[in-house]
Order: C-alpha cells, then sequence, then structure tokens
C-alpha cells in the first residue's frame, strides 16, 4: 500500500468544494442554533408552555440527528434544497444544546440582579437585554464554542440526504478512481485541520471568560 | 397505532442491534477513556503527550468518517475486513473514549492534592493509590458527564446503518419503503430510540446514586426511588465535572 501523492494534489479541489459545504452547514446551522437556543431557553420560564418546550426538546435532544435528517428530508416536498433541509434540522437539534447552555447561564445570574431590575422598574425587555443576557451569556461562550465544533463534526451526517459535502465527495472520488483509501484517510485530515485549531481558540476563549 | 403495533417484531429486531452497538461500543469507550484518562493525568510527559494525541486525533475525527474508514479503507490496507457490525462498535468506542478520556483526566486531577499526598504518607503504591483512594472519588464526578456520553453514543449508533448495519434506522428506512408510510416508519423509530435513552439516564442515576453513597455523601435531590425521575438541578456540586 504506497500512498499516491498525486492523487491526493489532484482531487483536493473537489475536497475543498465539500469542506466548503460542510463550513456553510455549520455555521448557518449554528446561527439558528443560537438564534432559537436562546428563544427556547427563555421561553422555557413561561409556566405551561415552557414545560411542553421542554419536553419537545428533551425528545430532540434524546434522539438521533441522522434519523430526524431523513425523517425531515423524506416530508419535505420535492424540490427542496437538501442543504437547506440539513441546515435547518442541524440548527434546531443544536438549539436543543444550546438552549440548555444559556439556561444554565440565565439561572447563574445572581437573584439580587433580577430584584434590582424589578426594583427599578425595568420593562421585561430592559431586564432581559440590558440585566440578565449580558451577564448570562457571557458566562456560556466557551460552552457555546464547543457546540460549534461538535456541529461540525456531525455535518457528514447530511451526506444521508444527498448533500454533497466532504464525505460524500470522498466516497464519489473515491469510487471513481479506487483510491479509497486516500479518499478517506484526507477526509479525517481535513477534519483535524479544522477541528484541532477551533480546539485551541475555545481553549482560548475558555481561559479569557471564566467559565460558569 | 395498528401500524405500529403490526411493525413492533420488526422493530424490536433493530432496536436490538442498536442496543448491542451501545453497549459494545461504550464498553469500549469505557476501557479507553479509563487508559487514555489516568495516562494523561500522570506527571510524566511521555504518557501525557499519548494521551493528548489520542483525545485531539479521535475527538477531531467525526465518528462516522472513522466508520467509513474502518470499513472501506481499513480493509484494503490491512486485507482484513471487519465485520459491518464490529466495524462501528469499534468506531464509535475510539470516538466517545476520546471524549471519556478527557472526562476522566479532569475527574483524576479533581480529586483534592492532599489525598494523594496521604497516600504517600501512608507509603502506599501508586497503584494502591489509584485504585483505593482517587478513582472511587474520581468515579462520582465523572459518572454524570459518562451519562451524556453514552446517550450520545447512542445516538451515534444510527450512522452505523449508513455502512449496512441493520439496526432501528435501518428497520424504519425498510418498513418506511415497504409500506410507503413515511411518519409513521420514523415516528416508530424515534420513539423507541426516545425510551432507550430513558432508560439509560435511569440507570446512570442509580449508578451515581450508588457512587455517591459509597462515599458518604448524600445524593442530590434527595434519597427516594421518585428522586431518580427528576432530573438533577443546577448547581448541585456533587458530581459535577469541570
Amino acid at each position: 500500500m504506497i500512498w499516491d501523492f498525486e492523487f491526493t494534489l489532484e482531487v483536493m479541489p473537489d475536497f475543498l468544494r465539500g469542506l466548503w459545504v460542510t463550513v456553510q452547514a455549520t455555521v448557518f446551522g449554528y446561527l439558528i442554533a443560537l438564534a432559537l437556543g436562546l428563544v427556547i431557553a427563555m421561553v422555557r420560564r413561561i409556566p405551561v408552555l415552557g414545560t411542553i418546550v421542554h419536553v419537545v426538546m428533551e425528545f430532540i435532544r434524546t434522539t438521533p440527528l441522522l434519523v430526524q435528517l431523513v425523517f425531515v428530508f423524506a416530508l419535505v416536498p420535492a424540490g427542496f434544497s437538501p442543504l437547506m433541509v440539513g441546515i435547518i434540522v442541524l440548527g434546531v437539534h443544536y438549539a436543543a444544546y444550546t438552549a440548555e447552555v444559556y439556561r444554565s447561564g440565565i439561572e447563574g445570574v445572581a437573584v439580587g440582579q433580577w430584584e434590582a431590575a424589578r426594583a427599578l422598574s425595568l420593562p421585561a425587555r430592559r431586564t432581559w437585554g440590558a440585566i440578565v443576557l449580558p451577564q448570562a451569556i457571557r458566562k456560556v461562550i466557551p460552552a457555546l464554542g464547543n457546540y460549534l465544533i461538535a456541529m461540525f463534526k456531525d455535518t457528514p451526517l447530511l451526506f444521508a440526504i444527498t448533500v454533497v459535502e466532504l464525505l460524500a465527495t470522498a466516497q464519489q472520488v473515491g469510487q471513481a478512481s479506487f483510491k479509497i483509501v486516500e479518499a478517506f484517510t484526507l477526509v479525517g485530515f481535513l477534519f483535524l485541520l479544522v477541528s484541532i485549531p477551533s480546539a485551541i481558540i475555545i481553549r482560548r476563549l475558555e481561559r479569557r471568560y471564566a467559565a460558569v | 397505532m395498528d401500524f405500529l403495533i403490526e411493525q413492533l417484531p420488526r422493530y424490536l429486531d433493530g432496536a436490538l442491534i442498536t442496543v448491542q452497538l451501545t453497549a459494545g461500543g461504550s464498553a469500549l469507550a469505557f476501557v479507553l477513556a479509563m487508559v487514555f484518562g489516568i495516562l494523561g493525568s500522570m506527571k510524566h510527559w511521555l504518557p501525557r503527550a499519548v494521551a493528548t494525541v489520542y483525545v485531539e486525533v479521535f475527538r477531531g475525527i467525526a465518528a462516522l468518517v472513522l466508520m467509513f474508514w474502518m470499513a472501506y479503507a481499513l480493509p484494503l490496507v490491512s486485507g482484513y475486513k471487519l465485520d459491518d457490525t464490529f466495524a462501528a462498535i469499534v468506531a464509535l468506542g475510539i470516538n466517545l473514549g476520546a471524549y471519556g478520556a478527557e472526562v476522566v483526566r479532569a475527574a483524576v486531577n479533581a480529586v483534592p492534592k492532599a489525598q494523594v499526598e496521604a497516600c504517600v504518607a501512608l507509603n502506599m503504591s501508586w497503584f494502591q493509590r489509584t485504585r483505593l483512594v482517587v478513582l472511587p472519588q474520581a468515579w462520582a464526578q465523572m459518572l454524570p458527564t459518562f451519562g451524556n456520553l453514552v446517550i450520545e453514543l447512542m445516538k451515534a449508533t444510527a450512522v452505523a446503518y449508513l455502512i449496512g448495519v441493520a439496526d432501528l434506522t435501518a428497520v424504519a428506512q425498510q418498513i418506511r419503503s415497504a409500506t410507503g408510510e413515511t411518519v409513521l416508519a420514523f415516528t416508530g423509530a424515534l420513539i423507541l430510540y426516545y425510551l432507550i435513552a430513558q432508560v439509560l439516564i435511569f440507570g446512570m442515576r442509580l449508578l451515581e446514586r450508588r457512587a455517591n453513597r459509597k462515599l458518604g455523601r448524600i445524593p442530590p435531590g434527595g434519597t427516594g426511588l421518585l428522586a431518580l425521575l427528576r432530573p438533577p438541578s443546577v448547581g448541585t456540586k456533587v458530581g459535577v465535572a469541570k
């Protein structure tokens, strides 16, 4: 078994295109997860509605992302972009996680802060926007960052709903050229190339914003 | 409802494979996590370097990519073809083991220094103090995070269907293509996954309670059986692995 370097260089453009799709799915999915997670964390404080939302999120969190992807993809009408479906499902799935992270941050805000906001009779919008969230979110930044990496590593699942991301590219290229070892090993390397530096960045963030 | 009851035997066949993958993967992940976690908590740089390389490499690669590599590239490199189920278990175990190793390392390091110093003063060997003093305390610390990892592993077993293992997801796909009932086919599978997860969560809480009791700590959330069903309240210091 000899590693074929020429082949590696030759397929690099294809792989980078696949990686680009992976990155797109990660970034847009993450934006959804960040925004939706925050909304869910806030809704969870409302009595009845909060409990319902919690149960639904618990269900999403304890069932496989792959099944959710395939399920939703089978439901949406034909013609929908698979990447779009993938981004939305990824985003909602991870929102179930980020909501818990936000919640721990919100619960970590001292009761006195809430009481002070009430004593000053601030409206709810100001209480959240100016008092609670700035303190809550700062503390959970590293934890949120971890989910960015986790999400990046879940993007190969989009392969199952026909999105041509990195892994799907590798399979196509590998099968066409019978260089399966090179193709799949390269995917592993490209993943490390992205996830190790991002792990280092997260560790820096952790040091900067003391974790909860 | 009739549909789901009718298909239940097939679902259960798939669920059994999923449980097997989960059990096998967890067992391997646990061993790897313990070995590399303890290596990572040592003073000497060499075992620490070995642990760091293992953790960073296998945490960085997605379980699915690892699984594809095991199933398709490994036979070409080594000349041996792994059974698909076995390849899935190995890939899941190595991947989750890397996460677990970090948990073990953190938990071992979080055991108060004085405990180790006391062991040294009593002239205990490294093996004795690890087995009798450090690990029992670290164990209570790492269990809650292990609980989350077991759920993650159980969810990750679904990807084994992509390399041809007939697990719960594969069954759902088969039922869907055989009957055309997309919503029902997947809902059945999702419910079973949910139930498996609930059983795992319950089991891990039992383990946690036992570990805390052995250390003479009162488990968070009370001692009654009902307390097991309640999620632990936020901020409980017992067993919060950092």
